[in-house]
């Protein structure tokens, strides 16, 4: 009987392993190379002008602010709907799951679209505002921050909650009563023990949310427009309308840079929090 | 204290969901209304926006290029994947681990930035068609979703049982054909489904490759919006809603929710 060697096997790896370096890796060189080279040849020149550009700061500051607000936004909202939905069982939690999947495999686009019918002068979200008594006068939120922010957490949102979920459910519950048996207060139980427990879920959850939004195209262009860049933006802009591949380059290796910086933290605080106690 | 948390929970997730479904609820729910202006709430139904698809320029021809280079580029990457997978589970070789996070790792990378390295390549190489770079790229948006389930799959997957079908004197391919693939078809549905809708969902790679003649569907679409935000693209957005939940409930009859939440 003929067995196939683990050596062998490796072979199988091979046809995606060319096709990703030809078509992925080199791609990605190639980016790199043009940033760092114009008619005269080798040269910083695109970096220098980038990075000499206020404006162009501003821009980076704003990608990485909505980023940040994103995630916070989805774990504040994530992290303690995890432990309800932990809670639920059978019918109710199929039903839920469902509810978080659905929106997860809808086009972007079309939750884009219907935030810009939500967030309208004339809007629900409006509507619901001044029949509370919260407003008078109807509230800008369309081509605003506010509005972006509400689309742009309402996008990942999914990502936060089932890396979570797939934690929590695993948690014993005893941990925590045997945390208070052994005289600990609810808080200091939640810290040492849930929290630490959790952590690579929300690890996992916080580098996916914010990987995502530092990202995100669609819904900035559709909820705020061109006149509020951020790097996704930038590069597409320089790209399709301004013919500006040396800016576009800078800053489309300034955004893979800010990405591969988040997976490397993540890789590490994840090592440095679940390495130990396995 | 317990108790506060527990409440704090259950209404985190109450506005979870509420939160996550609006957008679509008012989608579903403009697409219906008899008034162009997005009026809402409204008191009588009306399909008129859904008779207004067939006037949508370029629609039908956005929606078969977009399935089509979805279905082909899964296609590839389940054959692909597969073999790759099967590679970094079985496989005793050093970089296996740099093999299996380089085949994923474009998840994780900004899309945008693909697309514009893909589109600086295919010009510098002469390849200036449409549908041939839009099916290159596609594959390294759906080969990664096919790897990682299918890593996932192989690693609970008993090879032995190949050596037993193998004794029991099946040949090599009817050993894999019948034990192997009924054991990872979950994965396979999965993982191809999950790349086959983010191909056919791709705007960032998609939108610097495509021209004048090939549209995909996410790039008509957001064109209409751009040119005129009325309630046909609701009713259009409706109608990929629906396939959505189609396709999710056929996922939970064969596959499960559960296996597809990857949780």
């Amino acid at each position: 009987m003929r067995r196939i060697r683990p050596a062998n096997v490796g072979l199988l790896s091979l046809p995606a392993t060319l096709y990703f370096l030809l078509l992925f890796a080199l791609p990605l060189g190639v980016l790199l190379a043009e940033s760092l080279h114009d008619r005269s040849g080798w040269t910083l020149a695109h970096y220098a002008r980038f990075f000499a550009t206020a404006y162009n700061w501003s821009v980076i500051g704003r990608t990485l602010r909505v980023a940040v607000l994103c995630t916070l936004f989805c774990t504040i909202l994530g992290y303690p709907a995890a432990f309800a939905l932990a809670r639920t069982r059978g019918l109710l939690q199929s039903a839920l799951i469902a509810a978080l999947l659905l929106p997860l495999s809808v086009s972007v686009i079309v939750k884009a679209f219907g935030w810009t019918v939500l967030l309208r002068g004339n809007g629900v979200i409006n509507q619901a505002l001044q029949a509370v008594g919260l407003t008078d006068a109807p509230l800008r939120l369309l081509f605003t921050e506010a509005g972006l922010l509400i689309g742009i957490t309402n996008i990942f949102l999914p990502f936060m909650v089932l890396p979570l979920f797939s934690v929590v459910r695993q948690l014993d519950p005893r941990l925590t009563d045997a945390a208070a048996t052994l005289g600990s207060t609810p808080l200091h139980a939640f810290l040492t023990v849930t929290l630490r427990l959790t952590l690579p879920g929300l690890i996992a959850g916080i580098t996916l949310v914010f990987s995502l939004s530092i990202a995100a195209y669609v819904i900035p262009t559709l909820l705020i427009g061109d006149t509020y860049q951020t790097l996704p933006t930038m590069i597409a802009t320089s790209f399709l309308y301004l013919q500006d591949p040396g800016k576009g380059s800078v800053a489309g290796v300034t955004l893979l840079v800010l990405s591969v910086a988040t997976i490397i933290t993540s890789a590490a605080l994840s090592r440095r929090f679940t390495g130990r106690g396995r | 204290m317990k108790r506060a948390g527990l409440a704090l929970s259950w209404l985190m997730l109450a506005a979870s969901v509420t939160f996550l479904l609006a957008p679509l609820a008012v989608t579903v729910a403009v697409s219906l209304s008899p008034s162009p202006v997005f009026e809402l709430p409204h008191d009588t139904l009306s399909l008129t926006w859904y008779r207004q698809i067939a006037q949508l320029d370029g629609l039908v021809p956005s929606v078969l290029l977009s399935l089509e280079v979805a279905a082909i580029a899964t296609v590839v990457s389940l054959v692909l994947g597969t073999l790759a997978a099967i590679a970094v589970v079985r496989g005793r070789f050093p970089g296996r681990e740099a093999i299996a996070t380089f085949l994923v790792s474009p998840l994780m990378l900004p899309g945008l930035v693909l697309g514009i390295a893909l589109l600086q390549y295919f010009r510098s190489l002469g390849l200036h068609a449409a549908l041939p770079t839009l099916l290159l790229a596609h594959v390294l948006v759906v080969l990664p979703y096919v790897m990682r389930t299918l890593m996932g799959g192989l690693s609970l997957f008993d090879f032995t049982l190949l050596d037993a079908a193998r004794t029991l004197g099946l040949s090599w391919p009817r050993a894999v054909l019948q034990v192997m693939v009924p054991v990872l078809a979950p994965s396979f549905l999965t993982g191809g489904l999950f790349g086959f809708i983010s191909s056919v969902d791709n705007y960032p790679v998609s939108i610097f490759l495509t021209d004048v003649y090939h549209k995909t569907l996410p790039i008509q679409l957001l064109q209409y919006i751009g040119e005129s935000p009325d309630p046909t693209i609701a009713a259009v957005s409706t109608l990929m809603i629906g396939l959505t939940v189609l396709v999710l409930v056929l996922g939970e009859r064969l596959v499960g929710l559960d296996r597809m939440a990857g949780v």
